[in-house]
């Protein structure tokens, strides 16, 4: 069992039905927004942006009925704080066969917080060349912006405490579903 | 890790981290984009004391590759006056502040004190020295071993490697033993008498003198470099009969189960430790551990100048 | 003339006397206190639990003058040897020029005398140039004012059978004694530590000890066939330790010398690769540091003879391929024989003396010195604390140089008052530095 449900004062504030209901909703509003899938290219920031960009492509599949690009981003090498931590492993990076050039590229996370993440990404992405848009879905926005970025499309609004710790957790690497907050002054 | 001296100075885990870095860097070639912002602002010194092109520019093309900047300094130990050399060197490159040096050196050790004599407070990298060591040749040998033999992730568990040839005077051999063994893999050396270290049986590793015994139940060949002037010392007695003892040629290539590969650190000496038709074939991969030292070669810079400054163990 | 009294000394470690002595002998031997009463306006050197020994003669030092001032000079080894408790020291050879004519052993000689603190006695070179194929004019130098009995091309060994055979017989003429540096030159050519598994692992060339023994071998051979006395330098290998006990055991005239380093200090501190280790011969494994400690006890290993070794900063302070060999010793020396052999209760004082003054004296025919701590011996007296312990630093030595491989150890034993010739050249651990004793060069 997860330690951050059992310890402390963790709440669950998204349970398994949430999540899957964000995903679908999030499926149909970039649906809506790009009218249509073509053109569309979706990269997983890992490591939980890969199975919930493998969701929602599977939704978008449903929706549409054609397969959109699916790939992963690792932005170990793009980040700004490198320095305040001993070197990192990296993550998988794997671009479509397609590549970016030209497309909508929409970058998917799990949690989206100071924004640097996504600023390193972005870097990342431009990179590999030159998409005709990038836009950003997270299953969470927990607020608390450091540089000036907006998600196009969000799971939930989750307004936090800096000294709480949001957690996500996905079936496919934790082994089962669920976003909860813990700590924060009692 | 602090400094890169010898392949003992990773464990297992080190080992397989600098490997599963490599691979993941080694996809940065077939971008448009070949670069990686990670180590800007960084000053990589590549500090060749011996000839070698092929080395300094896997390390010149790693390093650029993540955007840091590279000084050349190439200088013939021999005619710089002793001692005043690597000392003098050393502070000068401490004054212009070099994050890293990669340094090759005819003296075994030489890094060593490099890194511990307190002239400089960058990393200190083994591009070999002497006959002691050369740690990132070790790992892109076990990188290529893993990419061809081991689908390319994992460790060298139980992988039969021989290595054969100037066992004594080659730093290459040293570093792969302890590397490949660390990794798991079972290393066999190949050498005349003459030409294996005393001690030799307290390395990790087998030993023997006769090449044809080996040759049906090894998975990689790894071919040293054989010098003829070695005969003057009389290690051996000519460039035929120790050819014709333990080189591989083709008739010896037939031997080799169909799936192993045979590799050489360069620069080969065609028609002393390795025929010329058997450099070309399809089973031989030095071109591979070419271009499999650049990812190697980034990913220990990266691991060892990409985050903040570790304290040395 | 004044006097000298020593009060409270323990001899040898036995039990405690004031030692009186006048003009440039031992007079009396009294019981503590007593000393007192002997001669009025004497100096008095306090000896409360301090142990007496015969001044340390040294049979195997380098001074570096002429040709390498800049690493020693006669006058600064000369400190160091006082501080370290000698009273005499053996010069080798391998200066710049060598010492192979009676014209630079008696420059030598002479510099030794204008420092004042230690008696000098210049070694001869055993071959012209150390080139080891012509014999250079031992009787010149053994006639000479520098009076040389003891003959060396130590740094560099007399490989040549035939040459080596012709020096043993003909410094028979003049008591003289060949003291031969074993080093087979082909066995190791390039060596740079020992031979072993550690050499193999490091990279570095190895110094087989078959190199050493092979020579030693030969050499009480020689000398045996020819009826001379042979001198081997420091011995640094068990099976070098097992011929001569056995040339010994057959009644050949061969003496032996280890040196403080070698006591103490195995190859595994060649793994820093730092050059201040690096040293000819090699440091060697522990059962090697073994086998010599049993024999500097047993009396195979006749003494303890230093090798001190200076050499200038830029010597060492690089990679170890293109370091000098050789390490400080003079003021080490007595703290290391202390510790390993006397603590650790393989030699008792006696000993000491013995290993460290009396034999060196005789092999070397330094007659004033080596002589037994009672009336009428010449007054040359060590007197050391075996308890104060002390850190080596490098830079508080008194030697030009630094490269002491014990920086940063605490070693045990302090030579606390020194006395040549009935005057004090360290008091309190301190040089005494009058224009009586010590000459004007620094």
């Amino acid at each position: 069992m997860d330690a951050a449900l059992t310890s402390g004062q963790a709440r669950t504030v998204l349970d398994e039905n949430d999540i899957a209901r964000a995903i679908t909703r999030i499926a149909h509003e970039i649906v809506e927004r790009n009218k249509g899938i073509s053109g569309l290219v979706l990269l997983g920031i890992p490591s939980r942006g890969l199975p919930l960009a493998a969701r929602i492509s599977a939704q978008l599949e449903r929706i549409d009925g054609g397969a959109v690009p699916l790939g992963s981003l690792d932005i170990t090498m793009y980040r700004d704080d490198l320095r305040l931590r001993p070197a990192r492993a990296l993550e998988p990076t794997d671009i479509p066969a397609r590549g970016v050039e030209g497309a909508t590229v929409v970058l998917v996370d799990d949690v989206l917080y100071s924004g640097r993440t996504i600023r390193a990404a972005l870097d990342a992405v431009s990179d590999f060349g030159r998409p005709r848009a990038i836009q950003l879905a997270v299953l969470v926005d927990r607020g608390h912006r450091e540089l000036p970025i907006r998600p196009d499309f969000v799971g939930k609004n989750l307004p936090t405490s800096t000294d709480e710790k949001v957690a996500v957790r996905l079936r496919e690497v934790d082994g089962f579903d669920g976003v909860t907050i813990m700590g924060g002054v009692a | 890790m602090r400094h890169l001296l010898s392949a003992t100075d990773l464990d297992a885990k080190e080992a397989m981290l600098v490997l599963d870095t490599a691979a993941e860097l080694a996809t940065l070639t077939d971008r448009s984009v070949k670069k990686l912002p990670t180590l800007r602002g960084r000053t990589v010194v590549n500090l060749f004391f011996e000839d070698s092109t092929r080395t300094r520019i896997s390390f010149e093309i790693a390093a650029k590759r993540l955007s840091a900047d590279v000084i050349n300094f190439a200088a013939k130990g021999s005619s710089v006056s002793k001692g005043e050399s690597l000392k003098d060197t050393a502070l000068t490159l401490e004054a212009m502040g070099a994050d890293a040096v990669v340094i090759r050196h005819p003296a075994s050790g030489a890094p060593h004190r490099l890194a511990n004599a307190g002239w400089i407070h960058g990393s200190v990298i083994n591009a070999g020295d002497g006959t002691h060591e050369h740690p990132t040749q070790a790992l892109l040998d076990a990188y290529t071993l893993r990419e061809r033999l081991r689908q390319g992730s994992g460790d060298l568990d139980g992988l039969r490697v021989t290595i054969v040839g100037d066992v004594l005077h080659s730093r290459v051999a040293r570093s792969n033993v302890l590397l490949l063994s660390t990794l798991g893999a079972d290393v066999t050396l190949v050498a005349p008498p003459t030409l294996l270290p005393k001690g030799v049986e307290t390395w990790p590793c087998a030993f023997t003198y006769d090449i044809d015994s080996v040759l049906p139940t090894t998975d990689a060949v790894m071919m040293l470099r054989v010098q003829g002037e070695r005969m003057q010392a009389a290690y051996f007695p000519s460039a035929r009969e120790y050819s014709r003892r333990y080189g591989l040629d083709r008739e010896r290539m037939g031997r080799l189960p169909q799936h192993a590969i045979v590799m050489h650190p360069g620069p080969m000496n065609r028609g002393m430790e390795i025929s010329a038709d058997v450099a070309d074939d399809d089973r031989s991969v030095m071109v591979d551990q070419v271009t499999n030292g650049v990812s190697v070669r980034m990913a220990v810079l990266y691991l060892m100048l990409g985050g903040s400054a570790e304290s040395s163990a | 003339m004044s006097g000298l009294i020593v009060t409270g000394v323990r001899p040898l470690g036995g039990d405690p006397v004031d030692i009186v002595m006048e003009g440039d002998l031992i007079v009396d031997i009294v019981g503590p206190g007593q000393g007192a009463a002997h001669v009025a306006g004497s100096q008095v050197l306090d000896g409360t639990g301090l142990i007496a020994l015969p001044g340390l003669v040294d049979l195997h030092t380098h001074l570096r003058e002429p040709g390498r001032e800049d690493a020693e000079t006669v006058a600064t080894g000369a400190r160091a040897a006082a501080l370290g408790g000698y009273t005499a020291v053996f010069a080798m050879a391998n200066t710049d020029p060598v010492a192979d004519t009676a014209g630079v052993v008696e420059q030598v000689w002479r510099l030794g005398r204008e420092s004042g603190l230690v008696d000098v006695h210049p070694v001869g070179a055993v071959t012209v140039g150390l080139m080891g194929t012509h014999l250079a004019e031992l009787g010149a130098m053994a006639t000479s004012a520098a009076q040389v009995r003891v003959f060396s091309d130590d740094g560099k060994c007399v490989w040549d059978a035939a040459l080596m055979r012709r020096a043993l017989e003909y410094v028979k003429a003049f008591d003289g004694v060949i003291a031969q540096h074993a080093q087979e030159p082909r066995l190791t050519e390039g060596a740079q530590m020992n031979e072993g598994a550690l050499s193999g692992v490091l990279g570095l060339i190895g110094w087989p000890a078959v190199a050493e023994e092979s020579i030693i071998a030969r050499d009480v051979l020689l000398a045996h066939h020819v009826g001379s006395r042979l001198h081997v330098c420091h011995v640094s290998t068990a099976g070098s330790v097992d011929i001569i006990r056995w040339a010994k055991a057959r009644g050949i005239n061969v003496t032996a010398e280890v040196t403080p380093h070698h006591l103490l200090l195995t190859e595994e501190l060649v793994r820093s690769y730092d050059p201040v280790f690096k040293v000819n011969p090699p440091l060697r494994r522990a059962e090697d540091v073994e086998a010599l400690r049993e024999g500097l006890a047993d009396g195979t290993i006749d003494i303890v003879a230093t090798d001190h070794a200076p050499h200038a900063h830029e010597d060492k302070d690089c990679e170890w391929g293109a370091a000098s060999f050789g390490m400080l010793g003079l003021q080490t020396a007595l703290s290391v024989v202390i510790d390993t052999m006397v603590n650790s209760g393989r030699m008792d004082w006696a000993g000491v003396a013995d290993r460290m003054s009396v034999a060196p004296a005789r092999i070397g025919r330094a007659t004033r010195h080596g002589g037994s701590l009672q009336i009428g011996s010449i007054a040359h007296v060590t007197l050391v604390d075996p308890t104060q312990m002390w850190t080596v630093q490098p830079t508080e030595l008194a030697s030009k140089s630094r490269n002491t491989p014990y920086a940063g150890m605490q070693l045990p034993g302090r030579v606390v008052h020194v006395v040549k010739d009935g005057r004090p050249t360290v008091r309190d651990g301190a040089l005494v530095l009058d224009s009586a004793v010590a000459g004007s060069r620094s």
